[in-house]
């Protein structure tokens, strides 16, 4: 039956029973600094991610009744950023930069390093659950074009080359 | 008035739009996609550009987008201009990058704004030549059909959805060319209006899911002006009909009524038409079963009943049109003649016709309802009972945040910035139930008994009087606080708005609105009270004046009649079984009209097929008194007949007075008028008969309809001649007259190039503006503005205050709880609707439950207690029903279903008992 012929549903409940303490704590530290619980929203996910390095339907539906909004409204929010993980990732997330400045510079050459090498296309990861490969925008580092990072680090001035050394340093 | 300069062409227009709604009340040809008459301007789509000139020297110009370009005097614009013509068809082609183009199979195709857009900016052929993105689509329940493929991201639906409708459970996911309409899950859409969606979206992704089952296109629909039946406030249709059955619904504007929206009971309860069980046949009783007879046979067989009877009466209906009930009445004669509601609504009714007519607070439209800037709901859950009541006060608590925008001198239709500047501020409105509602969320809300609901109501209105000589002090009591920020919240609104209605059957209740609308009617003449009626002419039965279902019983009891004639009517709906069977069982001969069986007509001795809204012409009167009128969409197969026909042919079948004259629906209106001249103005609510237009009749068909001459061969290869249609002015067929009828005619939105709903515009005034030649309907209520200050009787509070004793301990107060989907007899018998129609349950608050020790889905007794009020007391019922929790139902309270299909409540309020099914 449909949820609006009901009579006196409960409201969302607000205990989110799949929220871990840290993330909770956490969460909360966040939320003492907006006046809106929704303002935390982006936060809110990052912290989540980074405790289980991506965002499942499960635990968005857990974060929107902890932040009091709808899954509908959460998950719009998760899924218009691209670096927050809708599906699980491996344990290095490589994104390549494909705007222009990279892409006049050699992007395409690559990306077909990239996944000849790793063995997997963009949106991929490799079946030892080690890397990602994701297509990124400008990184902002134009002048050093093409780019990519890894994890959190910035790679510069690439060639199909460097891409093995740099791979090796991530297990 | 300003002056603007389109084209090299000076035009007058009204200052307070965009250039886009300038140009589209013109009748100028200019494309939109993410612009809505009445969602306002976002600027998202960039479909609207044009070129603005600085003055007549400019020649270079500039792009602007017209949707977002305010009206100024003197400005000068061009559509024409290549520049601008090229970037459209550039935006048109971006935006349909990934589209499908699947229009053979899409059941937007022939009635969508994409196609007539692209047809208007000439992108004819496409040059992308990669990959599309793809989505999957969504189960989004019985109503509205998903096809994301061909959404082109004009944010119209989400804004409708979540902005001005208020459901959070649509919304716009991912980025870039990925992004996805819909939910987060499959799952029916929460909001009960979201059949509009098919209207908003200007193509293929949301569509009718009930006519995709027995789809046709637009061109081929047979249509025409129609008036919803599903509740009283009387939404304006258009009804399409192909091979005898309905097809579908969509909203027609009238901007005093229901403007672009309907709701989806309106929207989708249709299909009761259609069902196999309808009664096509009149029907004898013989030997226990109903046999068929011929139209002949049954008109013989009335007139023998007629002429034989020892005193007949006639039961009219709520539900039929007031030209049924008034042929009855004649056909009875008006001394028999019955209103076919129990006492206790008739009483109800009557009560509050008598607070509209006296005044001063005047009952304003739907679309006055949309700008009160303040209101209080007493006892009714609108979404649930007057649905699209409740998205029209939505739209109200709006108005405040508003009105902070235009302080900050940006319009109404600059959407984007008004919210901006409201944020999630609403203006005043305080409902008052028994149980929560849908629009709690943007309210302030009380809880309690019918009783204690008045007695809100009552001190609500004192405070206002109050509030007049003195400010209201802040209380620390919970409730005289609330009843002092009500007081002062609807004492300071520009146009405050009080509503009631009768679903808790409670006469205080219409009292303490009536009295908060007379205290705030002394100060401020805008001041309203709008009256929410269950019925599609509730209040035009009422009108008539007859005496309820008890003075029948009574007649039949009496021995005074012994021949009934039942119009349009399931009379254990409306009564205790055992009044209905007094009436039924006790009389000799039970004639009954009907389009389905229901209990009353298993009882009758002969039943007539009478013909539903699609099938007949008539009027009805809506809650603000507006009598509007309906017609006919189709000529249902033999010898199915409107109900006014039958009687007038049984009048004529036994020669009975004027009644057996009467050849047409005007004869029925004129004598209606001349028996009963308070319905005067309702011959006003449509052109007669006899109206043309360039002396042709108005083509109920698109001139593409198809198939005409093929669509009977499989019966006769001759093509038949069209029926005529003596009754109004419009023609089954394609032919006639070419241009735009006035409002009540229009049987379709239409207008070359415009094929979609978006065709609207071309029908205004003015956009979102009152049609053509005005809004169609007639007022039959109108009170006299204060000028004499008038004392209101003042009956309902001491009665209140003196209640009957305390009930016994155990005993509680059951109150009916209503569902848009299964309180309304009708739209239940509709498939799609009765998918979503509840179990019957009875609901309690967790905490009561707790202290009986039941939990939720238990199966509980529930028992109507004998120490019921006085007046109130019914045969003593039990059920088993499963226990709900409730949580905003008051305490103290039970909570039962009203109307469902296979469930008869008792009479409610009642006092029951409550315990543990063994
Ligand atoms: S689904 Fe329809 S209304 Fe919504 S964005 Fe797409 S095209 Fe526009
Ligand atoms: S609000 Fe009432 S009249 Fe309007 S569409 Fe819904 S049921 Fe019909
Ligand atoms: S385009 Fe790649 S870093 Fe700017
Ligand atoms: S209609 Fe003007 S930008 Fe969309």
């Amino acid at each position: 039956m449909c949820s609006r012929t009901l009579i006196g549903e409960e409201t969302p409940s607000q205990d989110a029973k799949m929220l871990s303490p840290e993330e909770r704590q956490e969460i909360e530290a966040e939320l003492a600094r907006y006046p809106a619980k929704q303002a935390v929203t982006i936060d809110a996910l990052l912290i989540v991610q980074k405790h289980r390095g991506w965002v499942s339907d499960e635990t968005l539906k857990d974060l929107a009744a902890f932040l009091g909004m709808t899954v509908e409204d959460l998950d719009g929010v998760a899924t218009f950023y691209n670096l927050i993980f809708r599906k699980p990732v491996g344990r290095h997330v490589v994104t390549v930069c494909d705007s222009v400045s990279c892409w006049i510079m050699g992007y395409e050459k690559i990306r077909r390093r990239l996944t000849k090498d790793l063995g997997i296309e963009l949106g991929q990861t490799t079946s030892d659950g080690r890397f990602t490969l994701l297509p990124i925008v400008c990184l902002g580092t134009c002048d050093h074009a093409p780019a990519m990072m890894v994890g959190r680090d910035l790679y510069r001035d690439l060639t199909p080359e460097k891409l093995q050394g740099i791979l090796e340093k991530y297990r | 008035m300003a002056t603007i300069v389109v084209d090299n062409q000076p035009y007058q227009v009204h200052p307070d739009q965009s250039l886009l709604a300038a140009c589209l009340g013109l009748g100028l040809d200019l494309p939109y996609f993410c612009w809505h008459p009445a969602l306002g301007s976002v600027g998202a789509c960039r479909q609207c550009a044009v070129k603005q000139f600085r003055d007549e020297k400019d020649t270079r110009g500039r792009l602007v987008m017209a949707c977002m370009t305010p009206v100024a005097e003197g400005i000068r614009i061009s559509i024409d201009h290549p520049e601008a013509v090229e970037f459209r068809a550039g935006i048109i082609e971006g935006l349909m990058q990934s589209h499908p183009h699947d229009c053979p199979v899409c059941d937007e195709g022939g009635e969508c704004h994409l196609q007539d857009m692209t047809v208007m900016t000439g992108h004819a052929y496409r040059r992308y030549e990669f990959a599309k993105r793809t989505f999957r689509n969504q189960d989004l329940g019985p109503f509205v059909a998903h096809e994301m493929n061909r959404c082109i991201q004009c944010y119209r639906c989400v804004r409708y959805y979540r902005e001005y409708a208020g459901e959070y459970d649509l919304n716009a996911f991912s980025l870039r060319n990925q992004v996805y309409f819909g939910r987060s899950e499959d799952g029916v859409l929460e909001s009960e209006f979201a059949g509009n969606l098919v209207e908003i979206c200007p193509t293929g992704v949301f569509t009718d899911k009930t006519l995709k089952r027995h789809y046709t296109r637009k061109w081929d629909l047979q249509m025409a002006p129609s008036v919803c039946v599903h509740c009283g406030l009387g939404c304006n249709i258009t009804v399409g009909e192909r091979y005898g059955t309905i097809r579908r619904i969509v909203n027609r504007y009238n901007g005093d009524v229901n403007g672009y929206f309907l709701c989806d009971r309106g929207r989708f309860g249709y299909e009761f038409v259609n069902r196999p069980e309808r009664i096509r046949r009149p029907l004898l009783a013989r030997d226990g079963a109903l046999v068929p007879l011929t139209a002949e046979e049954a008109l013989k067989r009335l007139g023998m009943l007629l002429a034989s009877a020892s005193g007949m009466i006639g039961i009219g209906s709520p539900r039929a049109s007031l030209e049924a009930n008034f042929a009855l009445r004649k056909l009875v004669g008006a001394g028999h003649f019955f209103a076919g509601v129990g006492e206790r609504e008739h009483r109800l009714v009557g009560l509050g016709l008598e607070i509209l007519r006296k005044g001063p607070a005047r009952t304003p439209s739907l679309a006055e309802i949309e700008k009160c800037d303040a209101a209080l709901v007493l006892g009714e859950d609108l979404t649930n009972v007057a649905p699209r009541m409740a998205l029209a006060l939505r739209q109200g608590t709006r108005q405040q945040p508003m009105e902070l925008a235009r302080q900050k001198g940006i319009a109404d239709w600059q959407d984007d910035h008004v919210r901006e500047v409201a944020q999630d501020e609403r203006g005043p409105l305080v409902i008052a139930t028994p149980n929560q509602t849908r629009l709690d969320s943007i309210a302030t809300t009380f809880r309690g008994s019918p009783d204690d609901l008045a007695l809100f109501g009552f001190a609500v209105a004192r405070a206002i009087e109050r509030s007049s000589q003195a400010p209201l002090e802040d209380s620390a009591r919970h409730e005289q606080a609330l009843i002092n920020e009500t007081a002062r919240a609807l004492a300071s609104a520009k146009r405050p708005l009080v509503v009631a209605g009768i679903s808790l059957a409670s006469e205080s209740m219409l009292q303490a609105a009536a009295k908060v609308a007379w205290a705030l009617a002394k100060s401020n003449p805008q001041s309203a009270i709008s009256l929410a009626t269950p019925e599609a002419n509730t209040l035009g039965l009422a009108m008539m004046e007859a005496p309820a279902l008890e003075s029948a019983a009574q007649t039949i009891r009496e021995g005074s009649a012994d021949t009934v004639i039942v119009l349009e009517n399931n009379l254990y709906r409306r009564a205790d079984s055992r009044l209905a069977d007094d009436v039924l069982k006790r009389a000799k001969h039970v004639v009954v009209l009907d389009f389905l069986p229901s209990e009353t007509t298993a009882v009758a001795e002969l039943v007539l097929p009478a013909g539903t809204f699609g099938e007949s012409d008539g009027t009805f009167v809506n809650n603000e008194g507006r009598a509007q009128r309906f017609l006919q969409a189709f000529v249902p197969e033999e010898p199915v007949l409107e109900s006014w026909r039958w009687l007038a042919r049984a009048m004529a079948a036994s020669d009975r007075g004027e009644g057996a004259a009467w050849k047409n629906l005007d004869d029925v209106l004129g004598a209606m008028v001349s028996a009963l001249p308070v319905f005067g103005p309702v011959r006003d609510a449509a052109p007669d008969s006899g109206y043309r237009m360039a002396g042709a009749k108005i083509p109920r068909e698109p001139h593409r309809y198809s198939g005409r001459t093929a669509m009977l061969a499989n019966i006769n290869v001759n093509e038949p001649k069209p029926p005529d249609d003596p009754d109004s002015p419009l023609a089954f067929s394609m032919e006639g007259a070419p241009k735009e009828p006035p409002g009540a005619l229009i049987p379709f939105f239409w207008s070359p190039g415009w094929n979609s709903i978006q065709a609207t515009n071309k029908f205004q005034s003015e956009i979102a503006g009152p049609l053509k030649g005005g809004n169609p309907g007639a007022r039959l209520i109108e009170p006299p503005s204060l000028t004499v200050p008038r004392q209101p009787a003042d009956t309902g509070e001491t009665t209140l205050l003196l209640r009957g004793p305390e009930p016994p301990a155990g005993v509680c107060l059951a109150v009916p709880l209503y569902h848009i989907f299964g309180s309304e007899e009708l739209s239940s018998w509709a498939p799609a609707v009765r998918e979503l129609v509840p179990k019957p349950y009875v609901a309690l608050n967790p905490e009561d439950a707790q202290a009986l020790g039941l939990a939720e889905g238990q199966i509980v007794r529930v028992a109507v207690a004998t120490s019921s009020p006085p007046g109130q007391s019914k045969d003593g019922k039990e059920f088993s029903l499963a226990l709900k929790l409730a949580s905003g139902l008051a305490s103290g309270l039970v909570g039962l279903p009203a109307g469902l299909p296979d469930f008869r409540e008792p009479t409610m309020p009642a006092w029951v008992t409550i315990s543990k099914a063994s």
